[in-house]
Parts: structure tokens; sequence; C-alpha cells
């Protein structure tokens, strides 16, 4: 007979524990499962001594459980302690296996250990960690295998086999391999999916015979051994059969499963495949699942405190008490600009009837995405963007109506109303904006960030469908027939198709039969001829533009090969219906042909220079495809006195962000470390206070509001983003220059060994001295004039000025 | 785009440098003083405090590149901008002396002078040439990288030296310890690095043992005695390690030899400019001595 509960709760961190909190402290039966010996595991994780930041400062904290911005053993003896106080029922190693419908109401829980729970609710608070991948092998759980390293100094002089070819086990591997034996165990026969620094690493260890690596080899067997020097071995099933090695540690970096799987198995849908989508759940947190609710990051609400808020609301719903939410207050003051507010609830659901976009989308997602944006209610004729302004946020149109200027010179504009939206050009392409947008009379807007949006996008399969649909028409109406009206490109929109490209991937091959058209829609092309047996590099095509027109228009063949410069997305538009559309439009064919004519002066120009294509081709190979904006140095005038650090280090708080000396060079040109501000930009990917952003002028900086989790470095391919805290404040230049007071302007600071105080570290990295006029200080300070700001368009123009 | 700073903005300074020391020369020919021309002329206090400015502009120079944050322009265009007036300072302060030149505090400062335009032309040299010496010599490696190198061929060789001899493992440890990259002035402009002493030893002695083959082995000093027990023993394991240490003690002097020459190149650029920037400020005590002196003596 199992065990009876009124609500189990499974996953002790932040939305778990201040769920058992509150059930608790109301005296209900309850129970928190984790399935490791000590609270929330994921920050148990964290290093030692990390400073755990509470952002968003903004939102109240709801919960019994004490959590104020401090180090990760403040919070976690705080936590420890309130679980104590408030005699929360907390079942330790019990790793929850399958939650199913029980026979009458409620819920049966299975876990790991045996053991079944009964409950009538189930609050999951299982976060998105996931649980480690372990060995798959016998003796995976023996005391000498493990599944983490924090500090590879520990071990000296042992045998030490790694598992894995990912970053974490490379980066264990190499860090190990200093004071003992490391073996490193890859399933396939390369490290491709690590960072370009950590295979070059690996293959180097490798080679120099400092690890010794086994390829297309999986851990068999491992076993513990009493007698002999070490204590345990490892059977590997290799490809020319089994090996065996003597180990003292075995660690295993494999990554980990992502929860995803077993909540489906709980019987919670998914609205599509994407990696990045959350399941649906009620504005009380409820999932379609009747009685089973999800809090906390699985949900899509990845900051501490917001999970520790739902956590506590959530047994408030569970119990039938109405809470106001804890958002409300800041939805209030949100909305209070809209004209005619009387509350935050029907504010809510005029939005959701006026927007058709926000039709699709629960009550729960339209708070947290009316959370994320803001209200703006412009005075007629304001412009809310410029054209070529690199901001990214998307504007959905809630009352009134909008002009968007499409001519300036000719005063063409077009007029969007109610319940349209506009702003999903720059959103998907990650360019800058391609026309002016003015507000119209009665204009109410909601202005929502790139990260909301494509988190909207990812997980609302309508919302993505809709918006799609608009970007192609508006796209072929901007790009070729401006004087078109909608109907009129009707059947072209319907053949049109999205298709994605990844890096390296071909369009179209030189000397192909040519049957339609690219509009590139996110990333980059590179057009390339091959001559004499080589291919060399003509142009580049960054997004908003198109290619292989000509081969329509009366070259049947293709006269150059299409490829992706970096992983991209295109309408692909259909042959026959823009043949159509040419011969309705006779303007387009003029267009059209004017723009070939330059586009081949520009190609033979780049044709005839040799080696010219090379230095594109180097760039390109950097990653610089998907760069706006990326600092080149000559080598050839740079006299290396580091100025441009000295400069970036002086106006960014004492830590420079650019590294002049590593990163490749060809023909002189050299590629530093430094930001190179991406299109869409990796270090946004996951930023859980969404504290990074672009500015108008296309600079990505990162707003204080970081939380130092150190998520934009480990995503960043181009390993430019750092953690640091500031240093101590420097004299000025006169009082350096009179009194030789500390450290003078350029120079490190004093006493680099003096213990640092624990301080914040957030995350720092270029910002392209936005604040600061006269541009970057990394190029204003160089002397010689060697380091240059350029974007990939500019690139062709550059190969050919260093003929 | 990329251009250097002598055509920076198409040598727009050249040409205001060009301007100004024809006019001087222009005022200077067409201008008599009813004497000797001289500093103590209108045109000789005119020119003289053309170039007094001119000094104190120019170095101001040197705060101008440590204000990082503000500043007018490019540091980029305040150096062209340098080397050019710099230059055209040369011919206003000949022609404000009148060429009257003597044993005398205002000479001196006329000398500091030159001296100090004459160590930034040497500047301007090594910073248009020694950049691309510098990229060609290291072949895209960084220095950092260089020496992690150099340190683990030093390892290698001392764990196959370990394998062959005692005294073998003596040789190599006593080069690693004699190679010394970077340390004083000195030491980084001639760039040596005294790595090839190992090197040289074992082929003095394979050379000697060459020339010596008749020689009996007593009479052969211990290294000669080595390489000759080695040689003997061609196809031995032992003789194939030898071989592979001489190769891992060339290719550890030729990388070396590149981080010494790094070295060099780095201070054939600084080292400049501890003559050019405190002799600027003696340029600038002997100037106010030079204007007080000559106001003192009206």
């Amino acid at each position: 007979m199992a065990e009876r509960f009124k609500i189990a709760i499974i996953g002790s961190g932040p939305g778990g524990l201040s769920a058992a909190a509150r059930a608790a402290e109301r005296g209900e039966s309850h129970v928190l499962l984790e399935a490791e010996e000590h609270l929330s595991n994921t920050i148990y994780r964290y290093q030692k001594g990390k400073f755990v930041m509470d952002e968003p400062g903004i939102l109240p904290l709801r919960s019994l459980v004490p959590f104020k911005a401090g180090s990760r053993e403040t919070i976690l003896d705080g936590w420890d302690e309130a679980a104590k106080r408030l005699k929360i029922n907390v079942r330790y190693q019990h790793e929850v296996s399958a939650i199913k419908q029980g026979p009458s109401n409620g819920f049966e829980i299975k876990c790991m250990n045996g053991q079944t729970i009964a409950a009538d609710f189930v609050v999951m608070g299982i976060g998105l960690q996931g649980n480690i991948r372990k060995l798959g092998a016998p003796g995976e759980d023996l005391p000498f295998v493990q599944y983490q390293l924090d500090d590879p100094d520990e071990y000296e002089g042992e045998t030490i086999a790694v598992v894995g070819a990912g970053d974490a086990a490379i980066e264990n591997a190499v860090a190990l391999s200093k004071q003992n034996n490391v073996v490193i165990i890859n399933r396939k026969d390369e490290f491709g999916r690590a960072k370009k620094g950590n295979e070059q690493a690996i293959l180097k260890a490798i080679e120099d015979g400092t690890i010794e690596c086994y390829y297309d080899s999986a851990p068999e067997r491992v076993d513990a051994l009493s007698v002999g020097r070490k204590k345990g071995r490892m059977i590997l099933a290799t490809k020319n059969g089994k090996a065996q090695i003597m180990l003292d540690r075995v660690i295993a970096r494999l990554g980990a499963t992502a929860p995803r799987g077993f909540v489906e198995a709980c019987g919670v849908v998914f609205p599509n495949k994407d990696p990045a989508s959350v399941p649906a759940i009620s504005s009380q947190y409820e999932s379609n699942v009747k009685g089973l609710y999800i809090v906390g990051a699985l949900g899509g609400y990845p900051l501490i405190k917001q999970a520790m808020n739902q956590g506590y609301e959530v047994i408030e719903y569970i119990l039938g008490q109405k809470v106001e939410p804890a958002d409300a207050p800041l939805l209030k003051a949100k909305f209070e600009k809209m004209p005619g507010f009387r509350s935050v609830d029907e504010a809510l659901a005029r939005v959701q009837k006026n927007v058709r976009l926000l039709a699709h989308i629960t009550p729960l997602q339209l708070r947290e995405f009316m959370l994320d944006s803001d209200i703006r209610a412009p005075k007629p004729g304001e412009t809310i963007f410029s054209r070529n302004d690199y901001t990214n946020t998307f504007f959905s149109i809630v009352e009134g109506e909008v002009q968007v200027v499409i001519d300036a010179e000719k005063n063409q504009r077009v007029t969007l109303r109610r319940g349209e939206f506009f702003g999903e050009m720059s959103l998907i392409s990650g360019r800058r904006r391609s026309a002016s947008v003015l507000a119209g009379p009665n204009c109410v807007l909601i202005e929502t960030p790139r990260r909301s949006m494509n988190r909207l996008i990812n997980s609302v399969e309508a919302v993505k469908r809709e918006i799609d649909q608009v970007f192609i028409l508006r796209a072929i109406q901007s790009r070729f027939a401006p004087e078109a009206a909608t109907e009129q490109l009707a059947d072209i929109v319907a053949a049109a198709k999205l298709e994605r490209f990844k890096a390296g991937d071909v369009l179209f091959n030189e000397g192909e039969v040519g049957d339609s058209l690219h509009l590139v829609r996110v990333g980059s092309l590179t057009i390339s001829r091959n001559i004499g047996g080589k291919d060399v590099v003509l142009s580049y095509v960054p997004a908003g533009n198109y290619v292989g027109e000509m081969a329509l228009m009366g070259e049947s063949r293709r006269s150059a090969t299409a490829r992706a410069a970096i992983a991209s997305e295109t309408v692909r538009l259909d042959g026959d219906s823009f043949k159509k559309l040419v011969n309705r439009i006779p303007v387009l064919r003029l267009r059209l042909q004017s723009e070939y004519r330059q586009r081949t002066a520009a190609n033979l120009a780049m044709q005839a220079m040799p080696g010219g294509g090379d230095i594109i081709s180097f760039l390109l190979a950097q990653g610089a495809g998907e760069a706006t904006d990326i600092l080149l140095i000559d080598e050839s005038l740079c006299v290396r006195c580091d100025n441009c650090e000295k400069a970036c280090a002086e106006t960014h708080g004492g830590t420079s962000r650019l590294d002049r000396e590593a990163g490749p060079t060809y023909a002189s040109v050299h590629v530093p470390t430094s930001c190179r501000h991406c299109e869409h930009p990796h270090c946004m990917k996951d930023c859980p206070p969404d504290a990074i952003h672009r500015a108008p002028n296309g600079e990505v900086f990162i707003a204080d509001n970081c939380i130092g989790c150190g998520n934009c470095e480990r995503n960043c391919p181009y390993g430019v983003i750092h953690m640091a805290s500031k240093p101590p404040n420097k004299p000025g230049l006169l009082q350096w220059l009179m009194l030789g007071l500390g450290p003078g302007p350029g120079e490190a600071p004093y006493d680099k060994k003096q213990k640092q105080v624990a301080t914040a570290k957030k995350a720092v990295k270029c910002d392209m001295c936005k604040g600061i006029d006269g541009g970057p200080a990394c190029v204003r300070s160089c002397p010689t004039g060697a380091a240059i700001r350029i974007s990939p368009e500019e690139f062709p123009a550059y190969a050919q000025s260093r003929r | 785009m990329h251009d250097s700073i002598l055509t920076y903005a198409r040598s727009r300074y050249l040409w205001i440098a060009v301007a100004l020391s024809a006019a001087s020369l222009i005022a200077y020919i067409r201008h008599d003083p009813g004497g000797p021309p001289n500093g103590g002329t209108w045109l000789g206090y005119t020119l003289g405090t053309i170039g007094a400015l001119l000094i104190l502009w120019l170095m101001f120079f040197g705060i101008r590149k440590r204000r990082y944050a503000g500043g007018v322009g490019t540091l980029r265009g305040w150096l062209s901008a340098h080397i050019y007036l710099g230059t055209t300072l040369i011919l206003i302060v000949l022609l404000h002396t009148g060429f009257q030149l003597g044993w005398n505090l205002h000479t001196f400062t006329f000398i500091l002078m030159l001296i100090v335009i004459f160590s930034g032309f040497f500047g301007v040299y090594v910073y248009l040439r020694y950049p691309t010496l510098m990229t060609r010599n290291r072949e895209s490696a960084t220095r950092d990288a260089m020496l992690e190198q150099v340190v683990e061929i030093d390892q290698n060789a001392l764990a196959l030296a370990d394998g062959i001899d005692p005294k073998i493992h003596g040789v190599v440890l006593r080069s690693i310890q004699n190679t010394k990259l970077g340390g004083g002035v000195w030491t980084q402009l001639r760039a040596r690095d005294g790595s090839d002493l190992a090197l040289d030893s074992l082929h003095k002695a394979i050379a000697a043992r060459e020339k010596h083959q008749d020689m009996k082995t007593t009479e052969m000093p211990t290294m000669f005695a080595m390489v000759d027990f080695l040689a003997s023993r061609a196809t031995d394991k032992q003789g194939e390690a030898m071989r592979k240490l001489i190769d891992l003690i060339s290719r550890k002097k030729g990388l070396a030899t590149k981080v010494a020459r790094d070295l060099q190149y780095q201070a054939m650029m600084e080292i400049w400019l501890y003559v050019h920037v405190p002799l600027s400020f003696a340029l600038l005590a002997a100037l106010i001595g030079h204007i007080v002196s000559s106001f003192f003596y009206w």
C-alpha cells in the first residue's frame, strides 16, 4: 500500500522548495521528493563560493524560504535551515521514474528506489538541467566513478579515464593532465562536437602524448580491484577488440538527458519539437494533465525568484485560494500607460482580443509576454524606429495605426492597423531595420524584446506560422515589388518555401539549370566560381538580398555557386511564378537588370584580383560571416603597443574586452579575440535575466542586471566574453603624473596578488563603446591606424584595398 | 580601410607641414633685419614663439595618448600630425636661430631638440618596418605559445636524454639552464638566447669523431667517446634516441631564436621612446631656461 499525500512536490529547487514550504506552513499533507542527498541540486552544483544574484530586482519575493543575493553557501544554508524550521517532509534519494494517473483521483508516483507514493496533486519543479547521463555500463556507481569535477588540482599522480568528447570532458581532461596520467575515451573518431579551441587543445595533447585517447570506444564494464596499486579497471570495447585500462578514477562527462522525455511520459504535451519550447501551462501553472502543476525553469521561468514565487502561488491555487500573482503590480504599472485602462485583467483581455497573433497563446504566456514587453502610446508622427536602426524588438498594434515609410523621397507609405504587427524583419534576420515606422493617431503598441518573442515563436506553432507568412509577403513586396498589391503577389507567396542551410551547404552549383530564386532571410551566402580548379569567393550576400534571379531571366544556367556562409534560411521563390511576376511588372525587369550589371562588374573586379577572394575566405572561416562589425588589425601596421587593450580597459571599468595578440592571421590581416556583434548573438541564447541586448547602432551589450551565471561565456564560440569583478579605482591622469599616486592610465592595477574580496563577478564584453562619443576606443586609440572595425558587407572592398 | 600613418587622410598633415615650412622660409628670405638674422628680430621672436608652442603641442601628445575616453580626433591623426609638424620644427627653429650657434644654453636647447626629433625619426622607421618583420617571424603563433612549446621540447629532450646516458642528460640540462629569453635591455636587443650550447658541443663531438676516426677510444674525452660508442651501434635504440634528441634540440634552437628575435623587435619598437620621452622633458626644461635667459639679457 503506497503512502498517500495530498500534494507531492517533485524536485527541491527554488520552485519545489518554496511550494513545500508553503504546504508545510499551511499544514497540508505533503512530500518533497529529491533525487539527490541534498536540496536544490542545480545550485548545489555551482562552484564553491559562487555569487548568486537575485534578479529581477523589482519583483518582490513571496516565499517562506529566504532568498537574497549572496554566496551559494549562504543561500543553501538558509534553505536547509528553512526546511528544518518549517518541518518540510523531504525525502532524499527519491528519484521519480514515472508518474501515472492513479486508479481513483490523483497520481501514483514511482521512484527509482522502488517506493511508490500516491498524491492528489503533483507539483513538478525539476528544472531544465536534467539528469546526468551515467556510463551506462556495470560499475557506473562505484565510488571512484564520478560525474563532476570541481577542482582538477585536487588530484595528483593518478591514472584517470575521462569519458566523453564534449567541451566539459575535454576541459577536464586537459586540466587533469597537468598532474595526472589521463586517458580520454571517445565514442566517435573525432572531437567535432567541441568548441574549436577545445578541439585544438585535445588534439594537441593527444599528439604530444600527454593524453592518451581511445577513439571509437565505449566502456563496457568498470570493476573495483582490491589488490594491486590501482583502484579499478575499465574494460573498453574498441574497434579492434577489447582493451583494459587500470585506473584510479573515472570521470564521465556525458552531458545530461533533457527532462523532456520524462515530462512527456507523464502526459504533458509540448507544442513542437523545438528543444527551446516549453509545455503550455495555465495561469495557475496547471499543465494539460489535470492536477499536475509545473513551476520554475521547466515552465519557462528560469530565474530563482520567479520560481520561488510560483512555488508559493501554486500551493494557494491547489488549495482553491485566489492570489493576485506577484507580477500584478508590475503589469498594472505597464498597462497604466494605455488609454482607458481599468484593470489588469481587462487590459489583458483587450490585448488578446485586438491582436490576432496573441489570440493563440495561453493566459499565463500572455502575462509573461506582457511582463517582458512594454506598452507604448506614441504621439501621432512620433518615430517608433528609424530605417537602419539595429534594434530587434517586435511590435504589435493594440489600438490605432502606424505608417511604414517605404520610400522617404517619394513619401511612399503603407498603413498598418489594429491587430497587425511589425518589426518581424529585423527580429528574424538580425539585421538593421528595413524601413522607418511612424506612429499614427491613437496608437497603442506592445514592444516585445527579441528573446521573449523568439520564445513565443518557438513554443506556439500558430504564432510562428503567422509571422512566417507575413514575413514572406512583406519580404517579396519590399525587395521586388513595392508597387504591387497584396493580391497580385498571392500566387508567388503561396508557392514560396522557407529553406534552411547549414554553414557550407550549397544552395545551387555553377552550371546547374536554375529553377528558383533565393531571398536570404537569416544568415548570409557567399558567391564563388571555380577558377583554375580553385573555388574563388567573389562576393558576400547578407540577409535581405537575393541570389539566382539571372538564371530565370535569360541565362538558363547558374553562373556561380551559392553557398551558406553560416547557418542560413532563405525564402525560395518558385521560378515560374517569379517569371510571371516579372512579366506583370515591367519596372521589375529593368531594376533586376541594373542590379545584375553592378554585381557582374564587382564580380569581375574580384576575379581579376589574384588572391582577393582568399582574404574573404579567410575572414569567413573565422566566423566573420555572422558578424555585423568585426575588429581587424593590420599586422604590418600594428606596433604591438597594446594601446587598444589599454584604451578598452580604461574605458570599461579596468577590464579589457579584447585580446589583441590571440587569434589567427592571414596575409597580415589579424582577427583578434574581440566581439563581432553577431547578427544572431550566441550569447543572447540562454541569458536567464535577458540582460544581453542590441543597441540601435548594433552594439550587443550586457546590461547591469547580469546575474553572472556564465552562460554567455560558454555559448560564445569566439571566446570574447569573460567574467570579471570591478577592480579598484585608479587615480586621474594629473594625479598620477604629478604625485605618482597608484597605477597610471593604461597600467595594470597594483597588487595583482592581493587577495580579492569575493565580489560579484559579472559577464563583460565589448559594447563598441556605445556610451562614448567618437566610436570604439580601441580603434580611436590605435596610433598607427592598424585597428579598424568593418562589417561583412565591406569585405570585398576591403579585400580589394589590400592588393 | 587600412593605411599608414604617413598617408593618413591623404597626407593632410604633410601638406600643412610643407605650407608652414614654406611660409617660414619665404618670410626668412624676404625679411631684412638690418643686420645678421637672429632670434631677437620680430621674425626671430615670431618663429621662436611658433617653435615653443609647437614643442608644447607635440609634448601634449603624451597626454592625448592617455585620454582613452575623450579627446579630439583619432590617435592616428594625432600621430600623423606629430610626425610631420615635429619635422617642421627643425626648419622653424633653425631659421629662428638665424644660424647663430655657439657654446651656450641656447644651442644646447637646439641640440636637445634635434636629438628628440631624430630619435623620433628612428621611431617612425621602426614603426614602419618592424611590424611586418615581427609578423613574418612569428608565423601566426603567439609569443606565449612559442614559449610553451620551448618548455615542452625541453621536457621531451630531458626525458629522451635520461634514457640515453646520465652524461647526455647533464649536457641537455645545462643547455636548458643556459637558454635565457628576455632579460636585460642589451640581451633583448642582441637577440641571443644561448640555447645553442648543447647543440654545438654535440656537433663538435660528432665532427671531431669523424676527423679522428683512428684514435683510440681511451684517449677521447667523454663526449667523443659517447658519440663514438653510440655511432658504432647505429641500429641500437640509443642511437635512434640520440638522433631524435639532436632533432629536438635543433627545433628548440629554431624556436628560441624566433622568440629572441620577437623580443628584439618588440624592444626596438619601445627602446627609442626611452630616449625620445625623457629628453623631451629635458628639452622643455632647457627651453624654459632659454626663454628666461633671453628675456633676462634683453
